[in-house]
């Protein structure tokens, strides 16, 4: 989203050797402010350069009044706020020409206002939108710690045939929350919830997210083909 | 019928717009010196009595401790990128005249950008009008900030397709604009800060935050080079980048004045009266000058196309 500089070579030469897939922070679907017509316009430059084939970004606000709070605050799971969202990734979408898969986050607080849990928030943000979901398991994880539901009744709660990507990370366990912190390898816990995932929603795209304390290349790497291990059995069954 | 807002009924976007508000409010407003949520809001009403109109408590965090998570995550991330951002201020001011200005900065002027690379663009004018906070030599710090800014400003900005000065040639000087690079940055200086920055970043191991959640502030930051005495000294400086590195160059007062004025969008003569003004430079050596200053120019492709 820069116009120039290292940021831009860097990505270029990325580009060369791999196929990108473009996920960010910014787009706010969650906002009551309208999108942004000057960022949309940036960030479909930056669609056509990467030539990305879908973009993700998260089911969240984070900025009002044009004001950025640079974080993915969660939202109040109602009727009126999930159309409203999901008019918004149409816009997007329709703007950027691409297809958008939008990303649960995890969260802390819950609101008072909420009508449904989050995975029937996301699923009908998600067929409003005819839009994609990459389902963050990690943060499935955390949420269900923080607020007390069952994970796997959010696995089971979504519609799988729209899954196009899902990630996996690493959190922190503090006395009376967990925090999403993406600076560890990814527990025990979460890989069960993985191994459902999977067989719920086939094999899917998976990214290990690891962004904060970073260990050596071989470490992260190592953590990430731990995946393979469990799309290799969902591949074998198919198989047979 | 208008309907008052009620926190805990979001039925439009105007009630979700409302609700953002209210949470934003908290969220951004200032911690306590102790690094926690503040019980009184900024009109002095209970937060606490706030908060539980919109969020739930649970069986272990009441309404106000859950949302105290995503205020302490808002001031420890923008601190610490503003820590990042700006290392040449800190080893200025010192740690704790820099902690004050980064509260004050963010409490009194909140990020208007997606990107927290922006966080810092408006710290120099700001200061400017703030000069209570930059101690004992507010020149020094003003130079200092100024110089950081325009170093993110060059490690980014848009390169352009360098100009070919051959497609000059036969064209009245009137008739010439230069343009230049959108990178490059133009400072005068009263402070010699560009030496400074350089010692203040040698001792600094650049920590980056990149993770969405941050409980708590960094504990080990490293320690910058703080005790270097800086004495005045004119500098004119082009904050400026080639192979995507930042350098900076030391400019004579005639060129940085010359390159200045077309940025200003002077033409070439009005750029060389501008470069001579006050100058003393013998009127022989002028042209010289003018001709070292536009090779080199264009030697770090520094003019672009239009």
């Amino acid at each position: 989203m820069v116009d120039g500089g290292r940021p831009l070579h860097v990505l270029d030469q990325i580009l060369e050797q791999y196929k990108v897939v473009q996920h960010g922070v910014s787009m706010y679907f969650g906002s009551a402010d309208p999108l942004d017509r000057e960022h949309l316009k940036k960030l479909k430059r930056l669609v056509k350069r990467t030539k990305t084939p879908w973009l993700s970004d998260h089911l969240c606000w984070g900025s009002v009044d044009g004001s950025f709070t640079h974080d993915l605050l969660p939202m109040p799971y109602t009727h009126a706020v999930a159309k409203h969202t999901a008019q918004k990734i149409k816009q997007a979408s329709d703007f950027l020409e691409v297809p958008i898969c939008v990303e649960n986050v995890s969260s802390y607080a819950e609101f008072h206002a909420s009508e449904m849990t989050e995975w029937e928030f996301l699923s009908e943000v998600a067929e409003k939108a005819d839009c994609g979901i990459l389902l963050d398991v990690n943060n499935i994880y955390v949420s269900s710690q923080n607020h007390s539901f069952n994970p796997y009744d959010y696995l089971n709660g979504v519609p799988h045939d729209r899954v196009g990507q899902i990630h996996i990370a690493g959190h922190s366990k503090f006395k009376k929350y967990i925090l999403d912190t993406h600076d560890h390898p990814v527990l025990d816990p979460v890989w069960k919830m993985y191994d459902h995932a999977i067989r719920r929603c086939g094999h899917t795209a998976t990214l290990l997210e690891w962004d904060d304390r970073i260990p050596s290349f071989g470490e992260v790497h190592h953590e990430a083909l731990k995946a393979n291990a469990f799309l290799d059995q969902i591949d074998s069954k198919i198989a047979a | 019928m208008k309907t008052s807002f009620q926190p805990d009924q979001i039925r439009s976007k105007k009630d979700l717009k409302e609700l953002q508000r209210l949470m934003a409010r908290t969220v951004m407003s200032p911690l306590t010196s102790t690094d926690r949520m503040r019980p009184k809001t900024s009109d002095g009403k209970s937060n606490t009595k706030s908060v539980n109109t919109f969020i739930k408590p649970n069986d272990r965090l009441t309404a106000f401790e859950r949302l105290e998570i995503y205020n302490r995550q808002y001031w420890f991330r923008l601190q610490e990128c503003f820590y990042d951002d700006f290392p040449g201020l800190r080893s200025v001011l010192g740690e704790t005249r820099f902690r004050r200005i980064s509260k004050a900065y963010l409490e009194n002027t909140p990020s208007r950008s997606f990107t927290l690379r922006n966080l810092g663009q408006r710290l120099p004018a700001w200061l400017k009008k703030h000069p209570t906070f930059l101690g004992p030599n507010p020149r020094l710090a003003l130079d200092m900030v100024a110089l950081e800014w325009a170093h993110i400003e060059a490690f980014d900005l848009e390169a352009k397709k360098p100009f070919p000065l051959q497609q000059l040639e036969g064209k009245s000087p009137e008739r010439i604009y230069l343009r230049l690079q959108p990178y490059l940055q133009l400072l005068e200086l009263e402070y010699p800060v560009d030496n400074r920055l350089l010692l203040a970043k040698s001792g600094a191991a650049g920590e980056k935050v990149a993770s969405n959640a941050i409980n708590e502030p960094k504990k080990s930051r490293t320690k910058l080079k703080s005790n270097i005495e800086t004495r005045p000294e004119r500098v004119y400086l082009a904050v400026h980048r080639l192979d995507n590195t930042v350098f900076y160059k030391r400019l004579g007062r005639e060129a940085f004045q010359f390159l200045v004025s077309l940025q200003q969008g002077k033409n070439l003569v009005q750029a060389t009266l501008a470069a001579f003004r006050g100058s003393r430079c013998p009127i022989e050596d002028r042209p010289a000058l003018i001709q070292k200053c536009v090779a080199h120019a264009a030697t770090m492709t520094w003019f672009c196309e239009k």
